[in-house]
């Protein structure tokens, strides 16, 4: 039964990233990958890592292909790329080249035995503590550098973002309030 | 639950997603598709995470997904703020035209 959910699944999840690729809509590309997410929140879902199966939704689906599809809007008609044909000489190289990837890595995968020592977050302590709270509780203690880290990754991102985006052109709206004399 | 699936195929699953986001990073010459493709790549890796995560009942790999999620969210964010820029400099969004450092 599971390995059908896996297998329906994993085809639609390929089937999806496929079509980002090979598609001249940039919208439906984007649409193509909010599917693609969703597919992989349900394998979070099926590795019982239902808080991820949700951040995923959140952030990948809700987030991510929202701003894509904002940009797309913003960008308009320029977007549309003059694609003749899939088959040239060009492509197959490029694809021949994924497909060594895909083998070297596919090997590697194979012939070695994953195993290892095992962790104490057991699906039996997730069913009485809760996996939110139990995420939480690594993640404010052993791991606590890192969500400092992020936190500053976020405020420099958001920083570039804004000089990023800002209009030469515009005059600084700041400067231009009048100042009240008191 | 966990058991009916091998291990195995959530990497080569994953390895497979991560080669056709590569695959596309190479075929496409759109930015913006470029940068859905990155993103797949990296949710291939998360997969693997999770997979190792649920499988060896390690906290660990779930802490990464999270932040590799962190990287991701900015990385989109810069990557279309930066993408929008060039679209002003140069009405184009295809990276081959992009080929000069001089703004």
């Amino acid at each position: 039964m599971e390995l059908t959910i896996f297998i329906i699944t994993a085809v639609i999840s390929v089937v999806s990233a496929l079509g980002v690729i090979f598609n001249k809509n940039v919208v439906h590309s984007a649409m193509f990958l909010l599917a693609h997410f969703l597919t992989l929140a349900v394998f979070y879902f099926m590795l019982n890592a239902q808080f991820l199966g949700m951040v995923q939704i959140l952030v990948y689906a809700g987030a991510i292909v929202v701003l894509i599809l904002f940009v797309v809007m913003l960008l308009g008609e320029q977007l549309g790329e003059d694609i003749p044909r899939w088959v040239t000489p060009t492509n197959g190289v490029l694809v021949l080249l994924a497909l060594v990837l895909l083998t070297i890595v596919g090997t590697a995968v194979v012939e070695h035995p994953t195993t290892g020592a095992k962790g104490d977050f057991t699906p039996e302590l997730i069913q009485e503590h809760g996996q939110a709270e139990m995420i939480g509780a690594v993640l404010f203690t052993d791991y606590i550098l890192s969500v400092q880290l992020a936190g500053i990754l976020l405020l420099v991102g958001i920083v570039g973002v804004i000089w990023l985006a800002r209009n030469e052109n515009l005059p600084v709206i700041a400067g231009d309030i009048p100042t009240e004399e008191v | 639950m966990i058991g009916a699936v091998p291990l195995s195929y959530y990497l080569l699953l994953s390895a497979i997603l991560f080669t056709i986001g590569a695959g596309g990073v190479l075929i496409r010459r759109n930015a913006i598709i470029i940068l859905m493709c990155v993103e797949m790549m990296m949710n291939a890796v998360n997969l693997t995470f999770v997979a190792f995560s649920s499988y060896l009942d390690s906290a660990t790999g779930q802490i990464f997904v999270f932040m590799i999620m962190v990287v991701a969210a900015v990385e989109v964010a810069v990557g279309l703020a930066l993408l929008v820029e060039l679209n002003r400099h140069k009405e184009a969004v295809n990276i081959d035209e992009f080929n000069s450092l001089k703004g």
